[in-house]
């Protein structure tokens, strides 16, 4: 039955391009009247394209949008009771501003005094009383964006979309229209779904957000249950900061990963592969030895409230935000209280790891050259005639400031005797029987744990070098 | 300082070719003579005869009509051509631009001569009527239209005209109350030069005119081989008139540009 509650429902969406290229993928979310629902993800993961299919500017390939619980898939923008709100405000440039504001009401033949009075309202809740004889032009960026909003808000619609409306926009008086976002949101009722790469505003503003990545839901939650509970390493990633780490489970509620065996509250089977995540601000420096585990000092950033620290622990880094200070080479220790580990099943068995950005602008990874270019992994980048590459606002990456997450299926991955032939050695530390195949915990010289599929019988403990073929891994950047 | 001095002097005398033989003849115009080459004494007879002689005011006249009837034509095609390309499959809008530049770079006698034969020869269309040489003034002056408009709905916000669709408009009346208000500039400049390319031509007036009806172009070359002194001095009058003209429409816009300018940098600042 469908639930009297829910205002707009997106079913089975799909979106393929002309060329081919799937924005969207079996995208499914049921929104609740009133609610405050957020798409976030990074450039690219197709957050965009659902909300123009939502406002009917695209059409899905596939699947189904119902307004209360009546198709509207079909429906052209103009007879959708729903507004949007555009990432560069598109404000018409030749009207003034009270002719912006009364557009949607003159389309409708709504009577003139009708008018004059909701623009007048609809004015005085975007604080700009008295502007409507004002031209386009003369308006700072916050004021079009108030404009643009009371130009959909008028039209009083069951829903507001709104696409990355802060973007253009300085930090301070972001944070502003935010809380002001939020608080017409709840004076109005109106079920607002917004737009947005920034896991702040996605934090601060919703009711619900909806993680998406290439194309696909990554895990939709309440801010708090995507902070603190993230279903897989992309989120726990793109939320926030996190230390990310595969592991293994080494015994009940015990787990192996940055080289040190922590106590966790996540019950998994012994042998289990799996990914943790450890918030900066949960990591405790203790004195050497103390620790569950110790490192050195690498960098100490400080960031106004808090410290930055980078630890390295032998080839692992763990990022630590404390009050307290550090000095660039000591050694220290390491602990995380069992609550603050978050542990996930490793979804779906993908293995990551980084690889840096050296300084020819190739990847590099346990000091073995990937051969791929950065310009393949970063969208619009390119590099430039000086060798040095420029990302897709022409701004140049700094090797040092960068790295490159990787990821590659166990499938992909080939052990081998012959040690050098690899990327990098381990040691055999699990087997399981699959059925058809065996799955392998290759527990490497860098201290870190690939899960491995292969058909052919390996013993415990039997050192293997790590086939990885470059075509089958995938990559995401990320600044440091 | 010698080099100083051929600076001036090369302004001067490239200054000199673009204006020297244009100022002969206004010079002339206001003379009673029949002859370039001998001065024999101020007079506006060559105006009066060229604003009384009722073959030459309505070959005038004649003119300016086709070239705002085929420019006004013109330009509704050109700007709903352009609007249509822009918003066309990527692949579908680049084969709009480029056969749109063909005609542009194509020898206009080509153009002319194939409008005769497939109108007047192929399909009846008799060359008494206005038919053919509206339809080439048209085919002449689209393309440039499109051309001008073009880059105007490129610069445009390609959003709003999704904001109006957003906000109820139907797509008719997002494009009339959004789109083409937007791309006005655009529109006006593409008239403009329909405007002059359609008084500039010859070939295809030549080839598509009915015979009894000539336009500047056609006449001047028919006047000036002709042995009639009183007309082909009266032509210096006209030539004289359409300069000034021009200057005056030149000086006129520019002044206007730098208005508005002046008036946008003052509501930015304001």
């Amino acid at each position: 039955m469908e639930n009297r509650d829910t205002i707009i429902e997106l079913k089975g969406i799909t979106k393929i391009y002309e060329d081919g290229f799937k924005a969207v993928d079996d995208f499914n979310l049921e929104v609740k009247k009133g609610e405050f629902v957020t798409f976030l993800g990074p450039s690219g993961c197709g957050k965009t394209t659902t909300l123009r299919m939502i406002a009917g500017f695209d059409l899905p390939t596939e699947g189904d949008i119902l307004l209360n619980g009546k198709s509207i898939t079909g429906l052209p923008p103009y007879e959708r009771p729903i507004n949007t709100v555009f990432q560069r405000y598109a404000l018409f440039p030749h009207m003034s501003v009270y002719d912006n504001i009364a557009f949607g009401l003159r389309q409708k033949k709504t009577p003139k005094d009708v008018i004059s009075r909701k623009v007048g309202r609809v004015l005085e809740l975007v604080d700009l009383e008295g502007f409507e004889k004002r031209g386009i032009q003369t308006l700072s960026g916050g004021q079009q964006q108030r404009i643009a909003i009371a130009r959909a808000l008028v039209n009083e619609p069951q829903i507001l979309l709104l696409d990355e409306p802060l973007g253009a926009l300085d930090l301070k008086m972001r944070k502003e229209m935010q809380l002001e976002l939020k608080d017409m949101h709840d004076k109005l009722g109106i079920t607002f779904i917004y737009v947005t790469h920034d896991q702040e505003e996605a934090l601060t503003m919703s009711d619900k957000i909806v993680v998406m990545n290439e194309g696909r839901t990554q895990q939709i939650g309440t801010p708090e249950d995507i902070y603190n509970e993230p279903v897989n390493a992309f989120v726990a990633d793109f939320i926030g900061e996190s230390n990310i780490f595969n592991g293994m489970m080494t015994g009940h509620l015990k787990a192996r990963f940055c080289g040190g065996e922590f106590a966790c509250v996540d019950d998994y089977e012994e042998g289990t592969h799996i990914t943790a995540v450890v918030r900066p601000e949960d990591v405790e420096i203790t004195p050497p030895g103390e620790g569950t585990i110790t490192g050195i000092v690498d960098s100490v950033i400080f960031k106004g409230i808090h410290y930055e620290i980078t630890v390295l622990s032998g080839k692992n880094e763990m990022v630590i935000q404390t009050v307290h200070s550090a000095k660039v080479g000591d050694r220290v220790g390491m602990r995380v209280d069992p609550e603050n580990i978050h542990i996930m099943l490793a979804e779906d068995h993908t293995n990551l790891f980084y690889a840096d950005v050296n300084s020819d602008f190739r990847l590099e990874y346990n000091g073995h050259r990937l051969d791929t270019s950065l310009t393949a992994i970063i969208r619009g980048s390119r590099r430039r005639e000086d060798g040095t590459v420029v990302d897709a606002n022409g701004e140049v990456l700094e090797p040092g400031r960068v790295r490159i997450l990787v990821f590659i299926q166990p499938d992909d991955i080939e052990m081998t005797d012959d040690q050098d032939a690899g990327l990098i050695r381990g040691t055999i530390s699990n087997l399981i029987y699959k059925g058809d195949h065996y799955s392998y915990i290759i527990h490497t010289e860098l201290e870190q744990d690939f899960v491995v599929d292969d058909e052919y019988l390996w013993n415990m403990d039997d050192r293997v070098s790590l086939l990885m073929p470059v075509e089958k891994m995938k990559f995401t950047l990320k600044h440091k | 300082m010698a080099w100083k001095v051929c600076k001036r002097l090369f302004l001067i005398l490239v200054l000199l070719f673009l204006y020297l033989p244009i100022l002969l003849l206004a010079v002339y115009s206001f003379t009673s003579s029949t002859n370039i080459g001998a001065i024999r004494g101020f007079s506006i007879h060559n105006y009066v005869t060229l604003f009384t002689t009722p073959e030459l005011t309505g070959m005038i006249s004649g003119t300016v009509l086709l070239a705002l009837g085929a420019a006004g034509i013109a330009t509704v095609l050109g700007t709903i051509g352009a609007i249509g390309a822009f918003y066309s499959r990527r692949n579908a809008s680049a084969f709009i631009t480029t056969l749109n530049q063909i005609p542009v770079i194509n020898a206009d006698v080509v153009t002319g001569f194939s409008i005769c034969v497939l109108l007047v020869v192929v399909l009846h269309i008799g060359k008494d009527s206005y038919i053919p040489l509206v339809a080439g003034h048209v085919t002449l002056c689209a393309p440039f239209v499109f051309l001008s408009v073009m880059p105007r709905i490129r610069q445009m916000d390609s959003s709003i005209y999704e904001a109006a669709l957003d906000l109820g408009a139907t797509p008719f009346r997002a494009l009339m109350e959004v789109v083409v208000p937007q791309i006005v500039p655009g529109i006006v400049s593409g008239f403009a030069l329909a405007v002059t390319l359609s008084l500039d031509d010859y070939f295809i007036a030549m080839y598509t005119k009915p015979a009894t009806f000539d336009t500047i172009s056609t006449y001047v070359v028919n006047a000036t081989k002709g042995a009639q002194t009183s007309i082909k001095t009266a032509l210096w009058a006209l030539s004289t008139v359409i300069f000034l003209l021009v200057v005056l429409v030149v000086l006129v816009s520019n002044l206007r540009t730098r208005r508005l300018a002046a008036a946008q940098d003052g509501s930015l600042t304001r």
